[in-house]
This record gives C-alpha cells, structure tokens and sequence, in this order.
C-alpha cells in the first residue's frame, strides 16, 4: 500500500468504516474498506443498490466523514474536519457531475458556471474564465444565457461538467453521468471525461451500473455489501478473470 | 463581495413567486402603515395642542355648575348673574373677565336661508378675543363680524346683510379671523354682535351663558381659579371653573388610549405579517431542499445559504416597508386633514421619524421570522437534500 509515493495518492482510504444510525438498528454502509486512489486515475464502482457505492463517492467527494477508519484527501485527514473545512474542499479541489445535471434552475448556462468561480475567487467581473470552460465544452455561444430548462440534457451535461471544471478541481466526482442521457450523447459525455482524464490529468471517480460505460475507466472497483470485492483492494488494476465477479459486475449493470 | 451573489439568487427567487411574495408582504404593508399613520397623526395632534396650548391656555372658563361635563353655549335654563360676573371680575383683577351670551338661530343671508351660533360680547371686549381678518371691529351696539367659515360658506363679505330670525337685520362690519377648535367659544361658524343687542333681541336679562377670562400669568392660572372658587363655590358649587390647560390634558390623554388601541392593532398585523412571512420561506425552503444539496455539494457554505434566505426575508420586509411607509404617508396626511383641519405637522422631522420607526418594526420583523426558514435551510444535511425530489 505504500509503494506509491504519498503525492501520488490522492484520495486514501485506511480501514474506513461508516455507520448510519438508523431508528430500526444501525446501518453498517462501508465496512473496513482499505483504498488508494492514484492522481489521474479514471475509476469506475460498480455495485448493486444499497451496496455502499454512493457512500463511497460521498466519502470520496467530500460530502461526508467516516465513522471510523481515517480517509485523506489530497493529502487532508478528513475526519474530525469541520463542516465548513468540508464545504472548503469541496468549493476548491472537487468537481461534482451528477446523473441528474443538477443545474441551478434560476441561473443561465453561463451564471451557473460562473457560480461556484465567484464561491472561491470572489470574482464576479472575470466572465473569460468561464465563457473559455463552456467552449471548451463544445457548447454553442448562443446557449450560454439560456436557463437549464432551455436546454437538451446533452448540453446540461456540458454545462455541468464546465461548472464542475471552473475552479479546475484535482477530481472530478461522476454520478451516473450518463443515466439520463441516450447512448450516443451519453458516449459524447464519456469521450468528453476521457479527454480530460487523458490530456488534462484530471482524477475521475464514475459510479456507473452499466459495464459499457465503466471501460471507459482504468480501472473498475466492485463493491458488494459495504466492502471491495477483493480481487479490487489492489491499487494496480485488477485481473477480472473470476467468473463469479464477471457474473457479480453484470448483475449489477 | 460574495453577498451580490447571494442577494442575486433571493432576488429571482421573489421575482419567480411573485404573488406569494406580495401577500406575504401585504401584512407588513398593513402593519407598517398603521403604526406609522397612528404615529404621525399622534404627533401631528401633539404638535397642534402644543400650538393652541400657548394661544388659548391663557384662558379660564366659568359656566353655570351644569353637575357634571362642560357646556358650551346652547339652551340653559341657568346663568351667570350680573352679580357673580362682578364677583368674578374682582377675584380675578388684574386680569380681565369677560361675559359672554351664546345661542343658536335661524338666518339669511341675501335669499339663502342657513343657521349659526350668535355671540353676544361687548363691543370693547371682542378685540381681546378675537382676531380681525377683514373690515373692522364692532363700534356700539348694531352690526355684526362673522366668523370666518360662515363667511366663506355663505358668500359674506364685509357690507352684507344678515337677518337673524325674526330679531332684525344686521350689516356685517367685519370678518374675523379663522380660530379653528376652541374650548371656550367656536365663532367660525357663527357670528358675532354686540351683548347689548344680544340682550334686547332675546329679551336676556337672567345672565350670561359664560365668562372667560384671560389670564396674564401663565404660572397663576391655578390661583385664579382658586380665587373665583372662594368667591362663588363657597357655600355651595354654583359655577364650574375650568381651564383650556386641562381640557387638553384630558383629550391627550384620551388620544393616547385609542392610540394605545391602534399600535396594538399595528402590532398584532405585524405578527400575523411575520407568520405569513415565516410560511412562505418554509414553503420556499422545502421546495428548494434539492436545490440547497446542489449548492451546498459544490461549496457554498451553511452561513452563505443562511444568507441567501435571510436576504429573501430581507427583501420582503423592505418591499412592505417601503409601500407601507409610502402608505402611511399618505394615510398620515388624510388623517391630519380630516381630525385636525391641517397637514402642517406632517412634514416635520417629528413625525416623519415615525416612519423610519414604522419600516424598522416591519424590516425586523421580516428578518426575525425569515430566521428559523434560513437557519433550517443551511443546516440540511447536502447528501440527503441531494437526493430530495
């Protein structure tokens, strides 16, 4: 585990355990998951409903603290961090994409892009910054002060994913990028993620139930009943030659 | 600097429910406007007390002991005597005490037929009394003066002719001037002639209806009044002395109940103002749960969503404020034209500061009710606001 030079690591997870207390008995979502995620790795999970996956990419992301267990991101011990230190990390080294685009409804394309820019820089007059992000997203000039509703779900992808670009996070958190969107948009979308994990060295993390789209990824970690499956507890990619996790992956797909 | 943002994303928020937005900010328009109308006419009647209190606080009233309550002219059966005006006059010497006779009759004026109130002063006396607008004062016992609104009401100008009842033809001689609410006599709307005159028309020789007397020293006032007791009230109460100082207290203090009253009224809007204010940002907040998570998920922090709603609040109570002050400005200055005959007082910082007050109570009162909405808002939890549909 510690044969990657620490810069290396950009998102560490040490025996990380999390607990949701729930009125009918407690919850044990994550269960003793040991992970490294190197910097400019593209990961897909994968894993049934209620497996733990989005308590992973919220772990990941930020959004939540483990119970036990110690988790760095980019270098931060996460636990014990205050919400506002949370919130902090978020705002200036992750990017969320969600299946849903999750635009800000009262904003236009370019508002909402230019939202989170002015969050960290204060800045409300540099609009170049992020007219540059949204070209860079293929979007058409003439779609930037159209609202989220004016827009097809391909193009509230790009701006979502320009939005999540804008501060130029390290990572880059994916939700079922693609879930709402058809095929072919939804390759347009995971061609679009490559490029930026191949050229721009972003660390994307995807969770994904459809196979198609995790090869996409380097590498792809299977999650079943709050732990990794263990052929993918190794950091290199891992040889997927079980038919029983081949038959497990489909399932989940 | 962030805060444009913030103040940005409440602004479109209000403008997209704008019609919940305007009811919601209804109650503070009625709550600010009532305050702060009731303020302004308060002060506004203050003031103009204040103003007749240095005119007519001089001024000591003696009426026939009536049991109870002030008379002002009208039929009597019972009169100051000749002999009482004299007790009077020496009590209250050096000052002066004057005799008044009041009635009420019939007149016309050319072919118009209308009514008034007569008083019947001595010729030398009215000069202390009343102010002269036009013409002259009276000389001996024939013509009248007429008081200012009977005058503007029926075409009178100084030469005109009045006949009263069926006691004879007068010529007016002069106008007098407009003395507005009195407490002792009301001459606007009558006219004045001389007691002689008075006494042969109505054939009165039982005495005088009242005495006024004017008092030099302000500081004396009470023991002129006590003087003209001791002489007449000795052995029985035979006449009521009264001062105009008094009469005002008694209203102002009558004034502050029903103003008491209306505040509360004011109040009681702004608190039901508050709750309506409260309902629409919980409605805001839960149909924005989803919303708040994105926010939230991509770095804003919990003080920046408190922020954004309470700028919501903030924006309502100043839209209610401002058309409630706008309002009370108005109300203000219908409701000094209709009680007091005068809008002089409402434009004078005394009053005007009521409005500042008025738009304070109903900008807090927004922000205190938008507190709990926005204190709910920033402390959602942004994994499960996330996944709110």
């Amino acid at each position: 585990m510690n044969q990657a030079p620490e810069r290396d690591i950009i998102i560490r997870f040490e025996d990380v355990t999390k607990v949701y207390p729930l009125p009918a008995g407690d919850v044990t979502a994550l269960n003793h998951v040991t992970l490294d995620v190197r910097r400019g790795e593209f990961i897909a999970i994968m894993g049934p409903s209620g497996s733990g996956k989005s308590t992973l990419l919220n772990l990941m992301g930020s959004l939540d603290t483990p119970t036990t267990g110690e988790l760095y991101i980019e270098g931060k011990r996460v636990r014990g961090m205050s919400d506002e230190e949370l919130t902090s990390l978020r705002r200036d080294h992750i990017g969320f994409i969600f299946q849903q685009f999750n635009l800000i409804p009262l904003f236009t394309a370019l508002e909402n892009v230019q939202y989170p820019y002015i969050l960290k820089t204060g800045d409300r007059s540099n609009l170049e910054r992020c007219r540059e992000v949204l070209a860079s997203m293929d979007l058409d000039e003439s779609l930037y002060s159209h609202k989220p509703s004016e827009l097809s779900g391909g193009q509230q992808q790009r701006v979502a994913i320009a939005r999540a670009l804008v501060n130029d996070p390290e990572i880059l958190m994916a939700d079922e990028p693609t879930g709402n969107l058809d095929t072919r948009t939804g390759q347009a979308i995971m061609e679009l993620l490559r490029d930026l994990n191949k050229t721009r060295g972003k660390t994307i993390i995807m969770v994904t139930h459809d196979p198609n789209i995790a090869r996409y990824a380097d590498r792809t970690i299977r999650i079943v009943d709050g732990k990794i499956k263990p052929e993918d507890q190794d950091t290199a990619p891992g040889p997927g030659t079980s038919g029983f996790s081949t038959s497990e992956g489909q399932a989940a797909g | 600097m962030n805060s444009i943002v913030f103040f940005e994303f409440a602004k479109r928020n209000v403008k997209i429910h704008w019609l919940r937005s305007l009811l919601a900010t209804l109650g503070i328009i009625i709550g600010v406007a009532t305050i702060t109308s009731m303020g302004i006419l308060g002060n506004s009647l203050v003031l103009s007390i204040s103003d007749s209190l240095s005119t007519v606080g001089d001024t000591i009233i003696v009426s026939p002991h009536s049991g109870g309550g002030i008379r002002v002219g009208g039929a009597s059966t019972d009169y100051i005597t000749d002999r009482q005006v004299e007790q009077i006059t020496r009590a209250v010497a050096p000052d002066i005490a004057i005799p008044i006779y009041s009635g009420g009759s019939r007149m016309k004026v050319g072919s118009k037929d209308t009514a008034g109130v007569i008083y019947g002063i001595a010729s030398n006396d009215i000069p202390v009394l009343l102010e002269l607008d036009q013409g002259a004062y009276l000389r001996g016992s024939s013509g009248a003066m007429v008081g200012a609104q009977f005058a503007k009401e029926n075409n009178i100008i100084v030469g005109s002719r009045i006949a009263v009842g069926d006691k004879g033809t007068l010529r007016v001689v002069g106008i007098l001037k407009e003395r507005g609410m009195g407490f002792d006599i009301n001459p606007d709307y009558g006219i004045v002639v001389d007691s002689k005159w008075f006494e042969q028309a109505y054939n009165r020789t039982s005495g005088y209806d009242m005495v006024i007397v004017k008092v030099g020293d302000l500081n004396a006032i009470e023991d002129t009044k006590d003087a003209i007791d001791k002489a007449l009230n000795r052995r029985e109460t035979v006449v009521d002395v009264i001062d105009t100082k008094a009469i005002l207290e008694t209203i102002l203090t009558a004034f502050s109940q029903i103003s008491t009253f209306t505040l509360a009224i004011g109040g009681i809007s702004l608190i039901v103002a508050g709750v309506s204010i409260l309902n629409i940002m919980m409605m805001s907040v839960t149909e924005r749960i989803k919303e708040i998570g994105i926010i939230r998920s991509i770095g804003t922090q919990r003080r920046e969503v408190l922020m954004m709603f309470l700028y919501e609040a903030l924006i309502l109570g100043v839209m209610g404020a401002a058309i409630g002050g706008a309002l009370s400005l108005l109300g203000g200055y219908a409701i000094s034209a209709l009680l007091l005959n005068t809008t002089q007082y409402l434009l004078v910082p005394s009053s005007l500061v009521y409005i500042i007050y008025g738009m304070a109570f109903g900008i807090a009162t927004a922000l205190l009710s938008g507190f709990y909405p926005a204190w709910k808002a920033s402390n959602l939890n942004p994994i499960e606001a996330l996944r709110h549909e």
